[in-house]
């Protein structure tokens, strides 16, 4: 297990020699007790198939260069059936060898998965992740209907706490997958599954849509934020408030603009008349670190190229073209970006 | 009374000789335009089969350099999402259904199964030539779809709900599904044919136990696609009601499933890959016996593990499924048949190795195409072995690292020994030997070229990179890796330029090949190259698995078939014993119009439903005339009668 | 051979050129302008010279099953269905039968959504860009079954409330009184 581990160092220096985004979304570099068991689990297997590999082209090799006789035309058949008999007790000991390698990998992926698989806990935080073309709506759902959280795109999680999603699709089938915490679940229409994962190293955990969904599948980004009990529970806190009033006149204007063009028909702004549930939640939406689903950064410039051509960023999105008014467009723009 | 002829061996038949004059006027296909399409030969056929699914794999080819080029940098804009959709999914259609099925199992099993069971021609040779019209057929409506805007685009699984009648408008997924009807008919005939004429039509002599293992292969491949292809015909062809008639078999809301389509699709999914890989294998087994000079080591096990990895290929079609939310205990079922299937393999993987090591290694060119697939396809294999792995495999799943391995296992297992055979067979299809240092410039540009681009998808997969996207953010640090992989396309494009020149060129003025010039074992190496209309001058019996080997010089040959009219001889399934005669039918215009009328149909029901009242005639009228009773030819009068 | 090759490349160029407006998806649309709709006729009546009919780009989210299957998502998106339901109608008028109170033309029904129109129409004047609502007429037409087979859209992923429309017989549009449509 010590040697095992001990092969872990190289590669992950080598990993890490290469540069890193600020969300991890390395399989290699796991950040979560399950993402570790799958690290363990392929460095065993990877080792394993390795000398299986250097063997089999070394007996290629060695058959090869030892029977090689170099003639154009074709030789007399041989025949040596002492050899063959030499042989048969080597094929069928490497046949033994394969079962029982085989049967090795069996049990350790078995129990990997039960491990990965077993999490359970009487008081996980829920998360309800439904999938639609092409964004991610994540809620919290709650007994109490008022303390119900509903957001887009970016997750919350504590660390060292069990959290328990339940998957479901608006339209196609996505797949959720964040490479440094644990494996891929399908999103299905049709079928609401349970996955449970926890994660230990706070930090950002960057994630994609893993099932081909159609036309912007390439753009269908999530990111996981595990961060201190006292942070999330002070997320929660802010996410459950209404959106907040605009402070000054430009903010107030962009809100009228909000209210009065297209923006209503698909987004909801808790505490304004917009309560349309077919694009995301945008009520703090100035809390999220990126926008359009992890394509672009939540900055002023990045949010009025959004607002005004996303077709042009992500071709075939179901967010229109706005063709605003420069002075709108900069109050919209400051409204948005007092959504905390 | 007729004078005895003086017995000629097959393989001194000059094609001089009254008996050879006789068979070859007897057993001639018509020429002409009409006659090209009444041909019922296998050899024309097979080398049709074999030209078709090259050109379709080279169209493949541009399409994957197309979507290299796209992702050879982050949020490169040389083609849209929507048009590389439709390219993905052209090119992973092309490839399986248009290129590895009809190459490996229909064009070398046309070609090269009567020959080496010592058959004229093919079981049901006008079945036959309509399978090979009707591939054609769903080829061109494919095809036609791509350069009419109305190419699939949903993946060449297609999944429900995205290619259901909500997310996919228009036709494009009709093509799709419809195509999947063209090609699978086409693969059933294909593989009736098949195995009608490996269990019937051996020559007398050749048992089961004395089958080459190529003949073992491709029988149980024509079982398999019969068992496979059924399920994918349902699965698409559910989709079409679904789409085009308004039924919810795949509509949660009103009580359909959307995983029914993925365990029917990947039910026919996974023989699929083996119905590319186990004719790979056959080839390889083929060459390692004949370039090693002894016969093969283990033919027993190898034949059990042809057999076995037919059987166990149905029960693994799950772990294409493993993220769906399985209940654990089924995962762990297949897992542990999916490592269970990479025992046959690495007891053939073992078996060549025995027999090269007590063998003389001549390293011809087709050998060092199959020393490439050893090292290709045991890479691909072995990430094939971490795959089945749930845990591994739920990371993995649906990234670059599936990519990389089944290309690894699909090209390394079906592409090279589909080049070795091609190396190896062209001499008796043409008469010349290709070019050996053209054809080690392929081996070696293609070889680097691949594993450039190959490997290095592992990396990504491994670093989150997901499949069928069309681009990539900078921020994932994904842009290095992407340039190398796209950087060996040009390595691949310039081994296979060289192969075309070479095929080209030697088919003019290659060194003249003889009967035999690799000295191998196999039946269809006693006749001339390329072989006459009547394939044998004599048909041959054998008494040994490598007749050309151990048949002692006067082995009996068949006599009692009339050369005057197409008789051919049928045999007993296990032990071949001769059994009775049957007359070939002959050249015939009716597959072709049968797969003209059929094609018009099924292509016309994706626009309206009236194409299928309307349709029916025309293909009925052509059906009847294909079967048509002709009545026997009359008795041939003896001399004495007169 | 070569004349194989040559056919080849005259089926491909033929292909290319066929290419069907069925398929076509524009995705990347002008955002709304404020001036088209005043272009639309709504009678016979107008003053000034000759009539003005639907412009002619509009006739593209006819043909493209794209156009139509994007409308009718819009269809529910946009709570059409709230007055309209599945095109029975409730609040608000049906719109899968022959009766067509302000014109069964696209650019009629286009007209009627951005401008409004009495009794409970709201105005989607700035609220939806005008692509949309070309699509929305061009699926609302398709509810009466005036789309080609091929364009209208099948059954969707939903609870089956009515027939698709692809398989709805066309409804030959009238205008309120029952009398053949007043067309410009």
């Amino acid at each position: 297990m010590k040697l095992l581990e001990l092969s872990f160092i190289p590669a992950r220096l080598v990993i890490q020699a290469m540069p890193l985004n600020p969300g991890s979304h390395l399989v290699l570099h796991a950040g979560a007790p399950q993402g570790r068991n799958i690290e363990w689990l392929y460095w065993s297997i990877f080792w394993v198939l390795v000398a299986v590999f250097v063997l089999m082209i070394a007996a290629f090799t060695r058959a090869g260069a030892r029977s090689h006789v170099s003639a154009w035309k074709p030789l007399p058949i041989i025949e040596n059936d002492e050899a063959d008999r030499r042989a048969a007790w080597a094929v069928w000991s490497a046949v033994g060898v394969t079962v029982i390698t085989l049967f090795v990998i069996l049990v350790i992926s078995v129990v990997t998965g039960k491990r990965v698989e077993g999490l359970t806990s009487k008081n996980p935080v829920t998360v309800q992740i439904t999938g639609h073309q092409w964004w991610w709506e994540v809620t919290y759902p709650n007994s109490q209907a008022d303390q119900t959280i509903t957001t887009a795109n970016e997750i919350h999680i504590p660390i060292n706490t069990r959290v328990v999603v339940l998957t479901n699709s608006a339209d196609v089938i996505h797949s959720f997958w964040a490479p440094s915490i644990t494996g891929k679940r399908d999103l299905l229409p049709g079928y609401s599954s349970a996955f449970w994962f926890e994660v230990d190293k706070a930090g950002i955990y960057h994630g994609q849509c893993a099932e081909f969904c159609g036309l912007q599948h390439a753009h269908m980004g999530f990111s996981v934020i595990a961060e201190p009990v006292d942070k999330f529970d002070a997320w929660k806190r802010q996410q459950l408030k209404p959106a907040s009033d605009p402070s000054d006149a430009e903010a107030s204007r962009g809100r009228d603009v909000f209210l009065t063009h297209a923006c209503l028909m698909c987004h909801t702004i808790r505490g304004t008349d917009a309560g349309s549930r077919f694009g995301p939640d945008l009520t703090h939406v100035a809390s999220r670190n990126m926008i359009a689903a992890e394509t672009l950064p939540n900055t002023a410039g990045a949010l009025g190229g959004w607002i005004v051509d996303p077709q042009r960023i992500k071709p075939g999105t179901k967010m229109t073209p706005n063709a605003l008014a420069p002075d709108d467009l900069q109050a919209l723009i400051v409204y948005l970006r007092s959504l905390e | 009374m007729a004078v005895a002829e003086p017995i000629i061996p097959n393989d001194q038949d000059t094609g001089q000789s009254e008996l050879a004059h006789r068979l070859a006027r007897t057993w001639r296909q018509s020429g002409g335009f009409w006659g090209w399409f009444s041909n019922t030969h296998h050899t024309d056929i097979g080398i049709r089969f074999m030209v078709t699914a090259f050109i379709f794999f080279l169209l493949a080819g541009i399409l994957a350099a197309m979507m290299r080029l796209q992702l050879i940098r982050p949020e490169n804009s040389l083609m849209g999402p929507d048009l590389y959709n439709q390219i993905f999914t052209m090119h992973g259609s092309t490839m399986i259904f248009l290129f590895a099925v009809p190459m490996m199992f229909q064009g070398f099993g046309v070609y090269v199964v009567p020959l080496m069971c010592g058959a004229r021609n093919i079981a049901f040779p006008r079945l036959n030539a309509f399978s090979y019209y009707l591939y054609v057929g769903g080829a061109l409506v494919l095809w036609g779809g791509l350069l009419t805007n109305t190419g699939p685009d949903v993946g060449w699984f297609a999944y429900v709900p995205l290619s259901g009648p909500a997310y996919s408008p228009g036709h494009r997924a009709d093509i799709w599904s419809q195509m999947i009807t063209f090609t699978e008919v086409s693969a059933l005939g294909v593989a009736i044919c098949l195995a009608t004429t490996i269990l019937r039509h051996r020559a007398p002599g050749m048992t089961l136990n004395r089958m080459p293992i190529l003949l073992w292969e491709k029988l149980v491949i024509s079982m398999m696609v019969i068992f496979a292809m059924p399920a994918v015909m349902i699965a698409s062809g559910l989709l079409l009601l679904d789409r085009l008639v308004g039924t919810h078999f795949f509509n949660p809301a009103e009580g359909g499933d959307v995983l029914l389509y993925q365990h029917l699709f990947w039910f026919f999914g996974h023989p699929e890959v083996y119905i590319i890989f186990l004719p790979g294998a056959a080839i390889i087994s083929t060459l390692v016996e004949c370039f090693s000079r002894r016969r093969i080591f283990g033919y027993t096990p190898i034949v059990v593990s042809v057999v076995a990895t037919g059987f166990v290929g149905f029960s693994v079609w799950v772990h294409h499924m493993f993220a769906t939310g399985l209940p654990q205990l089924s995962e762990s079922f297949f897992t542990a048949a999916s490592l269970m299937i990479v025992i046959p393999t690495g007891v053939q993987f073992f078996c060549w190795v025995a027999t090269i090591w007590n063998g003389r290694l001549q390293l011809r060119l087709p050998m060092l195409w199959a020393f490439g697939f050893f090292f290709v396809f045991l890479i691909g294999g072995l990430s094939g072995v971490m795959l089945a792995s749930v845990p591994l495999d739920l990371q993995v799943h649906d990234t670059y690292f599936v990519v990389a391995h089944f290309h690894y296992v699909l090209i390394g297992g079906a592409l090279f020994p589909m080049f070795a055979g091609i190396y190896f067979w062209f001499p008796k299809m043409t008469g010349r030997i290709a070019d050996e240092t053209l054809g080690k410039w392929h081996f070696w540009l293609f070889f680097i070229g691949f594993n450039i681009t190959f490997f290095t998808l592992h990396f990504l997969g491994l670093r989150g990179m997901p499949r069928r996207v069309y681009t990539y953010s900078p921020d994932m640090h994904w842009h290095r890796l992407n340039l190398l992989a796209s950087s060996g396309v040009i390595f691949m494009t310039a081994g296979l330029l060289v192969f075309l020149a070479n095929m080209l060129r030697s088919r003019k003025s290659g060194e003249i090949a003889g009967n035999n010039p690799w000295g191998d074992a196999g039946l269809e190496w006693s006749v001339s190259s390329p072989p006459p209309a009547y394939n044998f001058l004599h048909i041959p019996t054998v008494s040994g698995r490598d007749p050309l080997w151990e048949d002692p010089p006067d082995q009996p040959i068949v006599v009692g078939l009339r050369d005057d009219i197409r008789e051919t001889l049928v045999t007993h399934s296990l032990d071949a014993d001769p059994q009775y005669k049957e007359e070939d039918p002959g050249p015939s215009i009716w597959p072709f119009l049968a797969a003209l009328t059929v094609s018009a149909t099924f292509v016309g029901s994706i626009f309206t439903p009236w194409a299928v009242p309307i349709g029916a005639p025309p293909v009925i009228v052509t059906l009847l005339g294909w079967l048509w009773p002709r009545g026997h030819s009359p008795a041939p009068r003896l001399a004495g009668e007169l | 051979m070569r004349r194989c090759i040559q056919f080849g490349f005259l089926f491909t160029i033929a292909l290319l050129l066929a290419s069907c407006k069925r398929e076509d998806r524009t995705l990347r649309q002008p955002p709304p302008a404020d001036e088209t709709v005043n272009t639309i006729q709504i009678s016979g009546l107008n003053p000034g010279a000759n009539s003005i009919s639907t412009p002619p780009n509009s006739n593209m989210y006819q043909e493209s099953a794209y156009a139509v299957s994007e409308g009718q998502k819009l269809f529910e998106q946009y709570n059409c269905v709230g007055c309209h339901a599945h095109g029975g109608g409730g609040i608000g008028p049906p719109l899968m039968d022959r009766n067509w109170i302000y014109g069964s033309e696209p650019g009629n029904i286009f007209a009627t959504i951005m401008q409004g129109r009495p009794n409970g129409m709201p105005s989607f004047r700035n609220r939806i860009p005008e692509y949309q609502a070309w699509e929305l007429a061009a699926y609302v037409r398709s509810l009466a079954g005036l789309l080609p087979k091929g364009v209208s859209p099948n059954r969707p992923d939903e609870m089956n409330v009515k027939p698709a429309e692809s398989s709805t017989p066309e409804q030959t549009p009238t205008g309120i009184t029952g009398q053949p449509e007043d067309k410009k």
